[in-house]
């Protein structure tokens, strides 16, 4: 088969696309897994690599239990009112490893989101908002009667 | 391989809410077996939910993610006949898919 002009452009013109589309990638949040926050094993460490420590906001709803009898499965619901809300975290300080989930949130999703963690012993726990590049966060203490991470 | 995925999904006044319960260990890698020894981690690291083909919602998730994990949340929108799917993957590489066609 020959390559005639024709085809040459429209090659040239599908490879710009898949181009422009690449170069698009780095304005949505997070597209891969920030395994290194993870892994972080403080606090401290983990907010380094979040980019500082949060500033505390109200327009953060953070719904924990304030005593959890069992550890392993503690409800939290996070919904946040700060405009442009792109990320949600949950963090527990007193847990081995303190960032447990991270929620990346496109338009047309409510930032908004409700699961089960496991709570190893009573722990502050961090929801972390990221909005406009910001970080903002809301605090609530969990007591732990029985450990999430026991045999 | 664990159990199946059960997905709901209900679209009320323009929006539609979504409630998943996953089926998994989610090993933290922590924890020790009666004889001392280390169990390997073995949960679920990266979830991915779309609307038909748009991403509504990425979740990644370390080990103090709950067994069986839970997820709720909401999107605007969602129409009859819209397909929602939740993906996982874990860090052995092993993934499950769910679908549900809205009503």
């Amino acid at each position: 088969m020959t390559t005639t002009r024709r085809r040459f452009l429209k090659l040239g013109g599908a490879m710009l696309g898949t181009l422009a589309t690449a170069a698009l990638w780095p304005l949505q949040a997070l597209a891969a897994r920030p395994d290194d926050a993870f892994r972080s094993k403080t606090l401290t460490d983990l907010e380094k690599l979040l980019g500082g420590k949060p500033t505390e906001s109200a327009d953060i709803d953070f719904k924990t239990p304030d005593i959890a009898e069992n550890g392993a499965v503690v409800p939290v619901s996070i919904e946040s009112n700060i405009p442009g809300t792109r990320e949600i975290m949950i963090l527990v300080e007193q847990n081995p490893n303190p960032l447990s989930a991270v929620f990346v949130i496109p338009d047309g999703t409510r930032p908004a989101v409700s699961t089960r963690i496991k709570v190893a012993q009573t722990s502050n726990l961090i929801a972390v908002v990221k909005a406009d590049g910001q970080l903002y966060s809301a605090t609530k203490e969990t007591k732990v009667t029985l450990g999430g991470c026991g045999g | 391989m664990a159990g199946k995925m059960r997905v709901r999904a209900r679209t009320k006044n323009g929006i539609t809410e979504v409630k998943a319960l996953m089926s998994h260990p989610m090993e933290t890698g922590l924890r020790k077996d009666t004889d001392g020894n280390p169990i390997p981690a073995h949960h679920i690291t990266d979830v991915e939910v779309k609307l038909n083909d748009k991403v509504v919602l990425t979740a990644y998730w370390g080990g103090s993610v709950s067994q069986n994990p839970f997820l709720s949340f909401e999107i605007e929108g969602g129409e009859a006949d819209d397909t929602l799917s939740i993906m996982w993957k874990d860090n052995k590489g092993e993934s499950q898919t769910e679908q549900v066609t809205l009503k």
